[in-house]
């Protein structure tokens, strides 16, 4: 393999590693609460359609986000409410989430724009624009950089901005959850909710602001689908990707810089399965296949406690009941 | 507070459940500008106006039977399976290999032999998460869904390199022996003088899946084991003391559970497709979450859930065709089905006590 296709196998990396790094730490704000989530998928696809048509309908990127993350947050609303106010099954209520992103994205599209559940290309203003950094040679620049410049102009330069504020997520939240009294607040809901409530603070709010910000950032994982890494939303566009940020998010073992991690792994597979079919080491032949549902079985070993055990939040997946 | 009575909680809950859903899609109907009583009329007209679109319905209702048995098994030992999907995949290998491999004498032979390679290779597929979960601990919810998807990707893998005929583009098998072919609904249904439609794919298959929710009925309240796993579900600590063994129950609910999911390829690729393609289950496995939820886990209530989704998934085709209303409407009305019957119970099934537990204080 050549420098310049080790190079863009980088560049596909961070750029498919972004929306899996959004909809992780999603996952990470929710579930460190108390509050499972398998319904990241659901509010990626929901928050991508919603970007997209909003975007396609103002000529805006900007009024698209704002619309991803609306869209987003009220299925965690939704989430939230069956959740936490009702205390009715998190897996049960994320599951109906998914599906009900799945219908209703196909049904609006294809009533607004008449395209089978599609919407138009996005096109200049409707996109985000590439970031190029000072100094680095412009993406389509094809002359040899040697591999330090070439990993600057073309691995780290030229994303969008959505790329780089995920990457800024992760020392935030890292931040965030070991720095500060909401943070802390934060961990104490998911391990110990009563300890929190004897403290005074309230269970509820705490979960319902978990579930907020989870709301946001996959609106931003949304966002970054349909106006980022492609030009347009198309009907189950996010692939399974909510699924394997729930993954990823158990690989890291709910802890944000080996989320960041994680994610650049399962980035990594995925820009590999994508630019190889099968690959051949010589005494066999991976098939794409296996590269494929390797982030599947990577999260299933780390699960069964082969290497290193992944233990979730203690009161991960039970809706809090007040003492009386 | 007073439990509501029985009656209500079977048949009244799902019943509002199920009407505030329609109401959510009918308002969702009207809003992409179509006539929500029109639509309702053309799925009812489509899939029970006459034989052939009721025999479509009778086949769909057949797969999520076999779905939702799967899924209330587990539930019922509070287990949540969410890879039907995957097993069901799974169970569609082991069917389309025992059509293939082995040259049956006749179709009832070789539906005997699909019987059990689904069976066998669903039930394989959930054995590894069951050990895991009763084991080592991991979430068995995670681990089914991460099943689901490597049970895509191997069968991806067995198609495109190891079933497909030479020559063929299409990732699928080739099409089995048409003396492996079931007798349709129609055919024996004629047998005993009923006229019905023979030119849809509900077959024999459908019978059998009646059966089995017979079976799963008299398996859960009338035997051991059933016993077992219905304490094991209602309370682990008692079950425990009781003597019962949790890693053995756990595995063997979701043994069930799979092979249940797996026999459901006997009539989607047995009886209706009559080769392996990639896509199999088509989401039945996931349908099985909500018909047994609707259905109250009780092989009734999920036959009946069953027929009713039969008819949502034959009316919504009958809609993409006959109207500009795509299909996936009936995604939104599963997707709110799950959501008020399984996530949301409170808020139906609180109001209906206090309402209950009113007018018993009247008295």
């Amino acid at each position: 393999m050549d420098l310049a296709s080790f190079l863009q196998i980088l560049d596909s990396t961070i750029r498919l590693a972004t929306p899996l790094l959004f909809a992780c730490l999603a996952g990470l704000y929710s579930e460190r609460a108390g509050v499972f989530d398998i319904g990241l998928e659901g509010k990626m696809l929901v928050a991508a359609f919603a970007a997209a048509a909003a975007s396609y309908a103002t000529g805006s990127v900007w009024v698209g986000v704002l619309a991803g993350i609306g869209a987003s947050c009220l299925f965690a609303a939704i989430h939230g409410l069956a959740s936490i106010t009702f205390r009715g099954n998190q897996l049960i209520s994320g599951v109906a989430v998914n599906f009900l992103a799945s219908g209703l994205t196909v049904v609006l599209g294809a009533s607004w724009f008449q395209l089978g559940g599609q919407t138009p290309a996005l096109v200049d203003g409707m996109r985000f624009a590439e970031i190029v950094f000072p100094f680095a040679a412009a993406p389509s620049d094809t002359g040899d950089l040697g591999l330090i410049g070439g990993i600057y102009s073309h691995v780290l330069s030229g994303h969008s901005i959505l790329v780089y504020v995920a990457l800024a997520c992760v020392p935030l939240t890292w931040w965030v959850l070991y720095r500060t009294r909401f943070g802390l607040r934060l961990r104490a809901v998911g391990e110990n909710p009563a300890a929190v409530d004897t403290a005074g603070v309230s269970v509820t709010g705490l979960r319902y602001a978990a579930v907020g910000i989870t709301g946001v950032l996959c609106g931003l994982a949304g966002a970054y689908m349909s106006m980022g890494l492609s030009a347009g939303f198309l009907r189950e566009m996010t692939a399974g990707r909510g699924y394997i940020a729930l993954a990823a998010l158990i690989f890291a073992k709910w802890r944000p810089w080996y989320a960041l991690i994680a994610c650049l792994l399962f980035g990594l597979l995925d820009a590999i399965a994508i630019r190889f079919q099968n690959i051949d080491i010589g005494v066999l032949v991976i098939p794409v296949q296996f590269t494929q549902a390797l982030p599947y079985i990577l999260t299933v070993i780390i699960l069964a406690g082969f290497v290193g055990k992944a233990i979730p939040p203690r009161a991960g997946g039970e809706a809090y009941v007040k003492e009386r | 507070m007073d439990k509501l009575p029985r009656w209500a909680d079977v048949v009244l809950v799902p019943l509002i459940c199920l009407i505030i859903a329609f109401a959510f899609c009918g308002i969702l109907i009207a809003a992409i500008g179509q006539s929500p009583l029109q639509a309702i009329w053309i799925m009812i007209d489509g899939s029970f106006g006459s034989t052939n679109g009721l025999g479509y319905t009778l086949y769909y209702a057949t797969n999520f039977i076999f779905t939702g048995l799967a899924v209330s098994i587990a539930f019922q030992a509070s287990l949540f399976n969410i890879g039907g999907e995957g097993q069901a995949t799974l169970g569609g290998l082991g069917v389309a290999l025992s059509c293939l491999l082995i040259p049956w004498p006749h179709w009832s032979l070789a539906l005997l032999g699909s019987l059990a390679a689904g069976a066998a290779f669903g039930a394989a597929w959930g054995l590894l998460p069951a050990w895991l979960q009763a084991k080592r601990g991991s979430h068995i919810v995670i681990t089914t869904m991460m099943f689901n998807f490597i049970a895509y990707a191997l069968m991806n893998y067995v198609l495109v390199n190891l079933l497909r005929p030479m020559g063929s583009m299409d990732p699928a098998s080739a099409r089995f022996d048409k003396a492996y072919n079931l007798p349709k609904l129609g055919d024996i249904l004629g047998l005993v003088g009923i006229p019905f439609s023979s030119k849809n794919p509900a077959n024999i298959t459908f019978l059998i899946a009646i059966a089995l929710a017979v079976g799963v009925w008299a398996l859960l309240w009338h035997t051991r084991l059933g016993y077992a796993l219905r304490a094991f579900g209602k309370q682990e600590k008692a079950a425990l003391y009781a003597g019962i063994d949790p890693v053995k129950i756990t595995i063997y609910a979701l043994l069930l559970s799979g092979g249940i999911s797996g026999l459901m390829a006997v009539n989607a690729v047995q009886g209706a497709a009559h080769r392996l393609v990639l896509n199999s289950v088509e989401g039945a496995g996931f349908i099985g979450i909500a018909v047994a939820l609707m259905g109250r886990n009780h092989p009734f209530g999920i036959v009946l859930a069953s027929i009713l989704f039969g008819f949502l998934y034959e009316g919504g085709s009958q809609l993409a065709m006959g109207t500009t209303i795509p299909r996936e409407v009936i995604t939104v009305l599963q997707a709110l089905v799950i959501l008020f019957t399984g996530a949301l119970p409170y808020m139906v099934q609180k109001p209906l006590e206090q309402l209950f537990a009113k007018r018993g204080g009247a008295k």
